[in-house]
């Protein structure tokens, strides 16, 4: 029994990843209700992939998993890649947005919406909604998502966030949001983008060369023959495993499932194309059968 | 939306530029760890058997590092290394203390922990606590330790952190030294520190 509760419990409790968990499962619950009840069920793949990535989120952020990936290379890697690919691609898929707004109470969305009207709500909205259209631009959102990955592994920059828990949970924060972000530009449907809707055959080239710097960083660390990140060494290591075979594992986490994504992605862009031609209706580029 | 563009670059340059106006620390061969850590702070028993907190050690460089008397190799070669540290330093040695914390409180008693880190010099101080006092320290500095399970003789080893960490005066993080640096660089930088 205790090493249950170990085992499930916190290992550096978090209130907020806590509460916002725990406040989107209960909105997104309560949206299903609600639309259940107005004759608009959900069916099951969009609410198993919601719950799948959240529980996936808090499961890397906010169970014993955590101290293993701050004392074990491959097991970092390998949360990283439920925070940044795995994860916000379910989440982005089920699309919870309606269902979640569905769930609030009434009163709270009206509430909201004249609170956005005011000062100083309604500048605050204003440049959240700036900061969204930099960081959604088809140019530096991919940038920033394999520059992210970059950064945090320069092997310097990884010591400090190994060592200083606040630079640890600002690396993990990152990861989750700038993964919901990318994910959301590359995979939503266009019309639920609106504006900043990007079309998908940039959305396919997007992410077949953001593959590119992943797969070569993955294979540079998988293949290096020195130990590039000391600081598990230092701390100690999880249990007993061979630096480079750590490294080599961290490596090919870098590598393999995080160019498949992009594989993953290419599939889901293309479903999407095809779909949005075929509401079109036939178009005069299509073939008329022969008449005679 | 130009001039809050302009409003960012600002602020990152700002953000750049003022760690050079900070006071320049003296160059450390050591790894510095200077605000990357929290400050010493812990409730453990000393090797008399007195419970102690890291206030007891104000006023001294403190050399923090973890490991159990029944280490086969870490363990004895590493002090091995600071009492040669110790050594160097001379005079200046009686500002210094080594915290020896034990990763495994149930075999090192105070008895043990004392008769152990007697042999390596006066400076050095065997520390232990319950489970939950010693994941509290290892927490904080994120260090890892691992039991192994026991062979049949009932021996069994600990897989401990390499790390040494060294505390200023006050308390503050400032240094970390790791396998591999020699008892001269570490006196040295203990100098520095001691002269800053």
């Amino acid at each position: 029994m205790h090493a249950i509760l170990l085992y499930v419990s916190p290992w550096d409790f978090s209130p907020t990843v806590a509460l916002i968990c725990a406040a989107a499962a209960l909105a997104y619950t309560r949206g299903l209700r609600a639309l259940g009840a107005q004759g608009r069920p959900q069916g099951f793949w969009q609410p198993f992939a919601f719950f799948l990535g959240l529980a996936l989120d808090y499961a890397v952020l906010q169970t014993y998993y955590d101290y293993l990936s701050q004392h074990m290379f491959w097991v970092h890697r390998l949360q990283h890649l439920v925070l940044h690919h795995l994860a916000p691609v379910l989440l982005v898929l089920a699309a919870p947005g309606p269902v979640i707004a569905a769930g609030l109470p009434a009163s709270w969305r009206v509430r909201g919406r004249e609170l956005l009207g005011r000062a100083p709500f309604a500048g605050l909205a204003r440049v959240v909604q700036l900061l969204f259209r930099i960081v959604q631009n088809p140019l530096i959102a991919p940038l920033l998502f394999v520059g992210l990955i970059f950064f945090w592994l320069i092997p310097a920059v990884h010591f400090g966030a190994m060592l200083d828990i606040d630079r640890y949970r600002a690396m993990n924060w990152g990861m989750a949001v700038d993964g919901i972000l990318f994910w959301w530009l590359m995979l939503a449907p266009r019309r639920a983008q609106g504006q900043a809707a990007v079309g998908y055959p940039t959305r396919i080239l997007i992410v077949c060369l953001m593959a590119l710097p992943q797969i070569l960083l993955g294979a540079y660390i998988a293949l290096h023959s020195t130990v590039l990140f000391d600081v598990y060494g230092i701390c100690g290591r999880a249990w007993n495993l061979a630096p480079l075979t750590d490294q080599e594992l961290g490596g090919l986490l870098t590598w393999i499932p995080a160019a498949m994504m992009s594989g993953v992605a290419m599939l889901v862009i293309l479903r999407r194309l095809l779909i949005e031609e075929g509401e079109k209706g036939p178009g005069p580029a299509r073939l008329r059968p022969l008449t005679d | 939306m130009i001039t809050l563009r302009r409003g960012a670059l600002a602020l990152a340059f700002l953000a750049l530029a003022l760690p050079a106006c900070a006071p320049r620390e003296p160059h450390f061969a050591l790894q510095s760890v200077s605000g990357l850590l929290p400050r010493l702070q812990f409730q453990l028993t000393d090797d008399n058997g007195r419970a102690v907190t890291a206030d007891d050690y104000r006023g001294k460089l403190v050399l923090l590092y973890f490991g159990y008397t029944q280490c086969p190799d870490a363990c004895p070669t590493t002090l091995t290394m600071l009492a040669s540290v110790m050594h160097r330093l001379g005079p200046q040695a009686a500002n210094v203390r080594v915290l020896f914390v034990t990763v495994d409180p149930q075999r090192d008693t105070s008895a043990v922990l004392k008769r152990y880190v007697a042999f390596f010099g006066p400076q050095f101080v065997g520390l232990r606590g319950d489970d939950s006092a010693l994941t509290t320290l290892t927490k904080r500095y994120r260090i890892a330790y691992h039991r192994e399970p026991p062979d049949h003789n009932g021996y069994y080893a600990v897989d401990h952190s390499s790390a040494i960490f060294i505390f200023d005066t006050a308390g503050r993080p400032r240094l970390l030294a790791q396998e591999g640096d020699s008892a001269q660089t570490i006196a040295q930088d203990l100098q520095r520190l001691t002269a800053s």
